[in-house]
């Protein structure tokens, strides 16, 4: 991702201090969607983070005139709104610190492997169960609303990297600046998301097979 | 099985950074060889594959026309003024 304003940003940027309503619609239409859901990162109901994206535009306007280009627009967009969003997020008494990597120890659990003292030590004690479905059987909606449930009930910062990374399919990078995230806890945040969210459609798809 | 070899229950802990693309050559070369011959990871390795595919599905929706409206009168607004 691109570190400072482009050639496009830098045009959209002096629009906008004009006060060109055409221009400001576009930057809307460009940024306003990854915008609410960096929102709803913070604050779990649709109405608070439509405030918080509009809490941050105007932030955007008073700050027009200091914005100094040391990141891209959408950036330092989506940095103003995780912030706000952020703050009424901890108003709301619903958000916990995100320093927290959330959990720590082994994702998959230790007794799926052989002990240290058995042969084949580490490895698995039992396959794991094939789902063994075509893909397009997958997808129904009863998955993807089990999939939803098993995402919303991750510990907050693991939750914010895979809505992020795998459900709007953003870069690292782009997770990383705007989360404020060193690459490597970006990357453990995100092993630790999938591996539950895989054991949980691990436990329907083979719970309902039986 | 030599000492270096990398058993399954390293490899689920490693699998993000290979999908990743962040392990060295060398660790690249270790993964790949446990995966071709255990089929059990390869099992696992595939449905790690599908959860990320299958979490790209859960689309979400876009600002609603009120707020786009809403940001436009705010810029209005702030032109005013």
């Amino acid at each position: 991702m691109t570190t400072v304003p482009s050639v496009d940003e830098r045009e959209q940027l002096a629009a906008l201090r004009a006060g060109d309503e055409r221009a400001f619609a576009a930057l809307v239409d460009l940024h306003g969607a990854a915008m609410l859901r960096v929102a709803r990162l913070y604050v779990r109901d649709r109405a608070a983070a439509e405030e918080a994206v509009q809490e941050a535009w105007l932030g955007v306007f008073r700050g027009i005139e200091r914005f100094e280009g040391r990141s891209s627009l959408r950036t330092w967009l989506l940095r103003i709104v995780a912030n706000v969003a952020r703050t009424k997020g901890v108003r709301e008494a619903r958000s916990v610190p995100f320093s927290a990597l959330g959990d720590d120890g082994p994702t998959v659990p230790e007794e799926r492997f052989r002990g240290p003292e058995e042969r084949w030590a580490g490895h698995w004690a039992s396959p794991p169960d094939e789902w063994g479905r075509p893909e397009q059987e997958l997808l129904t909606a009863e998955t993807r609303s089990r999939l939803a449930a098993a995402i919303g009930g991750l510990p907050d910062a693991q939750r914010q990297v895979i809505s992020l990374r795998d459900v709007e399919g953003w870069s690292a990078d782009e997770v990383c600046n705007v989360l404020g995230l060193s690459e490597t806890n970006q990357r453990v945040l995100l092993h630790r998301a999938r591996t539950k969210v895989r054991a949980a459609l691990d436990e329907y798809l083979t719970e309902s097979e039986t | 099985m030599s000492v270096d070899e990398l058993t399954c229950k390293e490899l689920v802990e490693v699998v993000t950074d290979y999908l990743e693309d962040r392990l060295t050559p060398e660790e690249r070369v270790r993964f790949e060889e446990h995966v071709a011959f255990c089929s059990w990871c390869r099992t696992y390795l595939e449905q790690m594959r599908e959860t990320v595919r299958l979490t790209g599905t859960l689309a979400e929706d876009d600002l609603s026309p009120e707020a786009r409206d809403g940001l436009l009168q705010a810029f209005r607004d702030w032109k005013e003024r």
